[in-house]
């Protein structure tokens, strides 16, 4: 178990490795001279190579790659070039909303989608089954921002029941912040949903075939126990495993989210860095969000042998 | 003799069909077809139509698109305006009726240029030792981005343009195909009639072509209609954030980015688009819903 366990953290380094790379390539290839901008309008060529040494910007790719990730490792994301603030600040300075965001969202989804997904393979073919396998379908096509504008304008604007915009830290107060939440968190969950919905109906649907099962319900297990207790708990690994490789997804809509109901988080962020070509904070942020899926899964690896104690390392 | 089945001597006798029999015969041509597949039969129809719409827009009784009237801004839809006009006097409904033209090229584009490049780079994955580790290592690294940040830090790169969107889609949406190509041809690689054919000394490119290729087909053309659609939802959400298509150019995210600053006093600037789009979504993913139950039930069980 040991030996998995550090064998499936050091499986990991290769794939940042590849992050890493992709990232820094992204500024190396990045158009413009940063050492032209510094020197300004004056410089004459001589100025700017004077500057691109003392910068180190005249050394091979291989040697500014191995520093930058030495930098990275001991916490170093560089400066914004807009602001000129370490990008490491800046993000600390915008986390929390996502963080807030994407856990809320994820929360609310799971509860939301597991029992969905349980009573549509239970009730497979009725009426229920079909509307939430048709859900399913609309919560994969309508996109994030379509459902963002719908709530917000009808819950927000037609009913004033919760706020249009914005976000309220947590510091505030728990309702205040959870308020401001709702809305964006169910908005960007609906895809979530469908993905998790689909899933656990389709487990589920096989797992209520097993010999097991029918034990269960000859011994006189009630039909609640026998589905979320028997079932579900063998359903697990599946489940838990679509709800890492869908967090990709979420990060991607947590960025058109916040955008949509004016939340200060990183995907704020990184929207403003794209229009301003700051390199560096696209940099970091990707870094960041890359980092977080990929060390998600690997808890939800290693988190297997809980749900199911036959797979042994 | 009495046992034999009615090969020779007499001919049998035709069955005598109950009169309720010709109700249960399936119907033949595309009727048959669109009953027996209506998921499909409703996505294309809605499909052909926005093609339609897209290829015909000049004459669908559109306005210039990009056509300013300051004097007109932000009027409400009416019998003049069928969705109203933008801050900047633009006919919405012009622009988004030319806006289907973005989303489709987009979705169609990055869904051909997906699947053949992830195709050849799963086959060679898929048949190449040496080349499977690294290039897998590769898709894992692109595959742990988040998709729509891989494509926004490409667009970052570039200037807008529908071309360079199409591009950054496609890389992003590249290392999904190539794992399940891989997925399909090391399964394949398997079957019995595969190991025939190298046991008789089948040249390997022989191989791909006659056996390992027509059996990718079936998952690819559904993967495809997802990667369509996936791809028309990145359009939007890339051209909404103003990473996109370029604001001359109206697709359905810049109208909404546009009207985004309007959206509490004039959603509908913000709805048309919006309402579009989920329709040409839905329709791309109901055709491959319908796809995939048709051409491979065993994945229709499945999800």
């Amino acid at each position: 178990m040991f030996a998995y366990i550090v064998r499936r953290i050091l499986a990991t380094i290769p794939v940042m490795a590849i992050v890493a790379l992709f990232v820094f390539s992204l500024l190396y290839i990045a158009p413009g001279d940063p050492a032209a901008v510094i020197a300004g309008d004056q410089a004459t060529p001589a100025d700017v190579e004077r500057i691109r040494a003392s910068l180190g910007l005249d050394r091979p790719f291989v040697v500014r790659f191995g520093e930058w990730v030495f930098r990275i490792i001991q916490g170093d994301l560089g400066l914004s070039i807009f602001t000129n603030l370490p990008v490491t600040r800046m993000i600390a300075q915008r986390i929390e909303p996502t963080l807030s965001l994407m856990v809320v969202t994820l929360v609310l989804a799971i509860t939301i989608a597991v029992p969905m997904g349980v009573v549509a393979a239970w009730k497979s073919g009725s009426l229920i089954d079909r509307m939430v396998m048709g859900f399913a379908v609309l919560g994969f096509s309508v996109p994030v921002f379509v459902v963002g504008y719908l709530l917000a304008y009808v819950f927000a604007l037609e009913l004033d029941w919760l706020p249009v915009q914005g976000y309220t830290p947590i510091s505030n107060g728990l309702w205040p912040w959870f308020q401001n939440l709702i809305l964006p968190a169910v908005a960007l969950g609906g895809v979530y949903i469908a993905l998790i919905a689909r899933i656990t109906r389709a487990t589920m649907m096989e797992i209520l075939q097993q010999d097991y099962i029918r034990t269960a319900r000859a011994k006189g297990a009630g039909q609640t126990t026998i589905l979320f207790l028997h079932a579900l708990k063998n359903a697990a690994v599946p489940i838990v495993t679509i709800i890492g490789i869908g967090l990709a997804g979420l990060i991607g809509g947590a960025v058109v989210t916040e955008s949509v109901f004016a939340i200060p988080g990183l995907g704020r962020l990184t929207v403003d860095a794209i229009l301003r070509r700051d390199y560096p904070v696209i940099q970091g942020v990707i870094l960041l969000f890359s980092f977080v899926y990929v060390l998600v899964n690997l808890l939800i690896d290693l988190s297997y042998t809980l749900f199911d104690p036959r797979i042994r390392y | 003799m009495s046992t034999t089945f009615p090969s020779g001597g007499a001919p049998a006798a035709a069955p005598v069909m109950p009169d309720v029999m010709p109700t249960r015969i399936a119907r033949k041509g595309i009727t048959g077809y669109i009953f027996r597949n209506p998921t499909i039969a409703i996505g294309g129809f809605l499909l052909l139509l926005l093609i339609f719409v897209a290829v015909f827009a000049p004459f669908l009784w559109t306005k210039d698109p990009t056509a300013l009237a300051p004097a007109m801004r932000t009027r409400a839809p009416s019998e003049r305006w069928w969705f109203g006009t933008d801050m900047l006097g633009r006919d919405v409904y012009s622009r988004v009726l030319y806006g289907t033209r973005v989303s489709l090229i987009v979705g169609f584009g990055v869904a051909f240029f997906a699947s053949v490049i992830g195709l050849t780079i799963g086959l060679i994955s898929g048949f190449v030792r040496w080349a499977d580790s690294i290039i897998m290592r590769v898709m894992d690294g692109l595959m742990s981005i988040p998709s729509i940040l891989l494509a926004i830090a490409l667009m970052a790169l570039t200037r807008g343009s529908v071309g360079n969107v199409i591009l950054a889609i496609t890389v992003a949406e590249i290392p999904r195909v190539s794992r399940l190509v891989r997925g399909v041809v090391l399964s394949l690689r398997e079957q019995p009639y595969v190991e025939a054919a190298i046991a008789s000394g089948t040249r390997t490119p022989v191989i791909i072509w006659r056996h390992i290729l027509p059996n990718t087909l079936a998952p690819m053309i559904v993967q495809a209609t997802y990667i369509c659609a996936s791809a028309m939802i990145a359009e939007a959400i890339l051209s909404f954030i103003g990473a996109g298509t370029p604001p001359i150019i109206p697709s359905w995210g810049n109208i909404m980015a546009e009207g985004r600053a309007l959206w509490q006093v004039k959603p509908y600037i913000v709805f048309f688009p919006a309402i579009f789009l989920s329709i040409t979504v839905l329709a791309v993913n109901l055709v491959g819903d319908g796809l995939r139950d048709s051409l491979d039930p065993r994945l229709a069980k499945r999800v």
